[in-house]
């Protein structure tokens, strides 16, 4: 038996997983229309390759990365692309994206398909074909593989001494990672090795939580057939049990250090969907053009679907044959995931669960009642926080404090607003707050560069209206001396000095200022592991465009 | 699906389910309350709950809040049955509406209401009484038994609402100084803890009866802790605290200290300890700070006791220990995770 250890807090939501697990995985049907985002990933938007009124094969790219957080796409099956245009997708701001278009012609034709052995490839080959795979984390935060599995940048020969597999899937209802181990188990071993030779790791951890005995078997006889020294551990049932931080936890009793990554402490992770498709990618040559997923809830028939990127959900939704009392949908788990603002959006690589609710499932919460201290989600929070302080703190906007308490260390499980008996949508302040921070950030840093530019606009003023007049003094001057005729000299020089020191004390003025930015500029968003940077990134990103669109709307016509 | 954001479950816990629960963990004190002392307790809880209710409605309108879900969310109600258990159950009626009115009004909702007030207001409504009206608030029971004359319960309540006794009988027929009380007051005329216990008001762990009712209420923390209502911290540390300070003098000189058991077992030790302190609102939030808070509060309680002009401590206790709170709290922030591990040990590449 291997020694586990225990993290703080922790919740025990109903399960809700066995209605989805009765039936093997089917494979969706193809759909009559496929919508294919060129964002599915953490980071920049991948750029189409792809013309409209292209005809495309399966598997063939059709955007390629773009940046060094980025990821390909892939056409889910053979047919023609008719449009690439902004539309509706599963994010929480609304706002739509790039996507490509694809009416299926039904063939279900692959693009030439080259299996590689790993074996024979060295990592940064084999890297750059995960990449060109668009192979992303499927738990949910879909960050580029590739890059996870770099050489650390600080000790580029140190090894990465433990792989874990994170099969926990701590959410509710969720049950597409129990599904794929119980029926892929080989190849997600097989994978595992692959990553390991990659990382060099001399340890496999594979965490499954003990409510998925039959995942835990699947793959315990997957690892014994292939003779590798992995070992299939059984973690307790707790959410968030499943989120990498806590996994590693349990796992080896370490800590990932608050703003690192686990790469920092020896330690990387990936869910075993991810370590499945990299497998296929590389052994099989299939880029990530399918996934499984659970459709579930108020359904007649829950059940998980292997089903392409780009399908509507509407098409899945149906093929769970929602209750006519269904009021909503889901994208993710009740705990962690998103109300689907409409069904028309399509399947994502995140896309791991559709839930349909009715009012009988997820019932309104009561009246929200002030806060007793009662320090529930405190003994909840996994990360030691004291959610009762950061709600005090953001509710007043003091967004400094809730800082100094940690806030960015919130992993947002919502473990804090789940047993809050005053129902206060905790989590949903600390969301606020963090985009308050980092919103304020922002402009704290396009101020203090408007204002350089405005300290730099007066010093080039003064200096003009100065040479302008030593010019005509020199001028005057001159004419004085025309009569002697002599050596018109000296002006430039001595006066050359003043101004020298007048610039660099304002340079000086500048380089002050520009510290003391430094030292106001709040320190919880330093050294940001890039994941959470790219997210920031895409805030902005979206950010922006808003504005854009705002303004656009408003801008009165021109004279 | 009424949210708009996850998450889309939550338990089906509520402030009002938590405070009837504690409500409830409160009745096999009052049962044994009743058993000895008579039914006169139940008067005292059911005009606290009236004041209590009545009061919170008038105040919530005031303050232009929803009457409806405050009403119910049983805080004013426990409030007011805490006051009741801590004053003497054969009063005059106005004592306890005085005190209650005085609890919810003035000390939680002049300062904002449920979740916002920084002292317990059960115990600064016994303040307020103690300090006002320091003779009705002696005038204890006498347990079963144990008086010249026994009231039935309709003298009793003749009592608290007219304030007229049976013929022939006096107050101080019915009614005895509490024990710790009586301690105190003989301890000062030279008589030996020994002596003192001598007296048939003395049971075998503290005074007759109250050491039931302590019992009762012990039983009731303990299903407050097992229902994971409250955590371990508060009522651990504040009868630790209590017992080491009253076993380091009993040690020294136990003629003139009674032993640690007595002081658990008197007074209001036991409500304190699990109902009182506990209060999540007045009371600090992290772990550590729990245990300093109570720990203050019992050494205070029994310096009060021992040394301070009040027969019993543990109102003022745990005012002064209230006062403390946010200090506690800002000095008692645990670790956050990923923040706990001195660097090299988690064996990091940093």
């Amino acid at each position: 038996m291997r020694t586990l250890f225990k993290f703080h807090g922790g919740v025990h939501p109903p399960g809700n997983k066995t209605q989805s697990t009765q039936q093997p995985t089917a494979t969706a049907p193809i759909p009559a229309k496929l919508i294919v985002p060129f964002r599915q990933h953490a980071g920049e938007a991948a750029k189409p390759v792809v013309q409209v009124g292209d005809h495309v094969l399966k598997g063939q790219l059709i955007g390629e990365p773009a940046g060094f957080i980025s990821s390909a796409i892939h056409a889910p099956t053979s047919g023609t692309i008719t449009a690439i245009d902004m539309q509706p997708v599963a994010h929480p701001s609304g706002l739509p994206e790039l996507c490509a278009t694809l009416i299926p012609d039904g063939r279900d034709e692959w693009v030439e398909r080259k299996p590689t052995d790993y074996r024979a490839q060295p990592a940064d080959e084999l890297r750059h074909l995960l990449r060109m795979a668009g192979i992303v984390g499927l738990g949910g935060a879909v960050f580029p593989s590739d890059i996870k599995l770099r050489p650390l940048r600080d000790h580029p020969n140190k090894d990465i001494g433990t792989l874990i597999l994170n099969g926990a899937e701590c959410e509710p209802w969720i049950t597409c990672d129990d599904m794929l181990m119980r029926e892929r188990a080989a190849e997600i071993v097989q994978g595992a090795e692959m990553l390991r030779s990659m990382l060099g790791s001399r340890e496999v951890l594979i965490g499954i939580e003990d409510n998925k005995p039959e995942a835990i078997a699947a793959m315990r006889l997957a690892v014994a057939d292939s003779g590798l020294p992995f070992k299939v551990v059984a973690v307790p049932t707790i959410y968030p049990g499943g989120s990498a931080k806590q996994l590693i936890r349990v796992l080896t009793g370490l800590e990932v250090p608050s703003g690192k990554l686990p790469t920092d402490i020896g330690v990387q992770c990936f869910n075993v969907a991810t370590v499945y498709s990299a497998w296929r990618a590389v052994a099989h040559g299939e880029p990530l053009v399918s996934r499984f997923v659970t459709v579930t809830g108020n359904v007649r028939q829950p059940r998980n679907y292997e089903a392409l990127i780009g399908t509507p959900l509407t098409d899945l939704i149906a093929l769970g044959e929602p209750l006519p009392d269904t009021d909503g949908y889901i994208m993710g788990g009740p705990m962690m995931g998103m109300p689907l603002p409409s069904t028309s959006v399509p399947l994502v690589k995140a896309g791991n669960c559709i839930i349909a609710g009715s009012k009988k499932l997820f019932p309104p919460p009561p009246p929200t009642l002030p806060c007793i201290r009662c320090t529930r989600c405190a003994q909840a929070c996994p990360a030691d926080l004291q959610p009762m302080d950061l709600y005090w703190f953001s509710q007043s906007k003091n967004f400094g404090q809730a800082q100094a308490f940690s806030l960015f260390d919130c992993i947002e499980c919502g473990a804090c607003s789940y047993v809050c008996p005053s129902h206060i949508p905790l989590v949903q302040y600390f969301r606020f707050s963090k985009s308050e921070i980092r919103m304020r950030e922002q402009d704290k840093l396009a101020a203090d560069r408007a204002r350089e530019r405005h300290e730099y606009r007066e010093f080039r003023i003064e200096r003009e209206k100065q040479e302008k007049a030593e010019r005509l003094a020199a001028k005057e001057k001159a004419a004085a001396a025309a009569k002697p005729a002599e050596p018109p000299v000296v002006a430039t020089n001595p006066d050359a000095a003043p101004e020298n020191t007048a610039q660099m004390k304002i340079q000086a003025a500048i380089e002050h200022a520009k510290e003391q930015a430094a030292a106001i500029k709040p320190k919880n968003t330093e050294n940001l592991p890039p994941e959470l940077l790219a997210e920031i990134a895409e805030i902005e990103a979206r950010r922006a465009r808003i504005r854009e669109t705002a303004k656009s709307d408003v801008e009165p016509p021109k004279e | 699906m009424a949210a708009f954001f996850s998450p889309f479950i939550s338990k089906p816990d509520t402030v009002a389910q938590i405070m009837l629960r504690v409500m409830l963990a409160l009745l096999p004190g009052i049962a044994m309350y009743v058993w000895y002392f008579g039914p006169a307790i139940l008067v005292s809880i059911a005009l606290a709950s009236v004041t209590a209710l009545a009061t919170e409605a008038a105040m919530l309108k005031l303050r232009n809040r929803p009457v409806a879900p405050f009403l119910q969310d049983n805080s004013a109600l426990l409030t007011g049955w805490l006051l009741a258990l801590s004053i003497p159950p054969l009063a005059p009626w106005w004592l306890i509406v005085v005190g209650t009115a005085f609890a919810i009004s003035i000390s939680k909702h002049l300062y904002g209401g449920l979740g916002n007030n920084p002292f317990n207001p059960a115990m600064i409504g016994f303040a307020v009484l103690i300090v006002s009206f320091p003779a009705q608030m002696t005038h204890w029971l006498t347990p079963h038994g144990l008086g010249q004359v026994e009231l039935g319960f309709l003298d009793q309540l003749r009592y608290t609402f007219l304030g007229s006794l049976p013929p022939g009988v006096t107050l101080d027929a019915i009614t005895m100084a509490t024990p710790l009380d009586t301690l105190k007051t003989r301890l000062h005329l030279d008589e030996s803890v020994k002596q003192i216990f001598d007296m048939p008001i003395y049971g075998r762990l503290a005074g007759q009866g109250s050491e039931m009712v302590s019992l009762g209420f012990l039983a009731g923390g303990l299903y407050l802790i097992a229902a994971r209502i409250i955590t371990w911290h508060v009522p651990v540390a504040y009868l630790g605290a209590l017992f080491a300070t009253a076993g380091l003098f009993h040690l020294a000189d136990p003629a003139h200290y009674v032993t640690p058991l007595f002081h658990w077992f008197s007074g209001a030790a036991m409500l304190g300890a699990f109902f009182i302190l506990t209060d999540p609102v007045t009371g600090p939030t992290t772990n550590r700070g729990k245990l300093i808070f109570a720990a203050g509060a019992g050494l205070l309680t029994y310096l009060i006791r021992a040394f301070g002009g009040f027969p019993d401590g543990i109102a003022f206790a745990t005012l002064l220990m209230n006062i403390c709170v946010p200090l506690i709290v800002l000095y008692t922030q645990p670790k956050v995770f990923g923040k706990k591990m001195p660097a090299g040990k988690n064996g990091g590449a940093q």
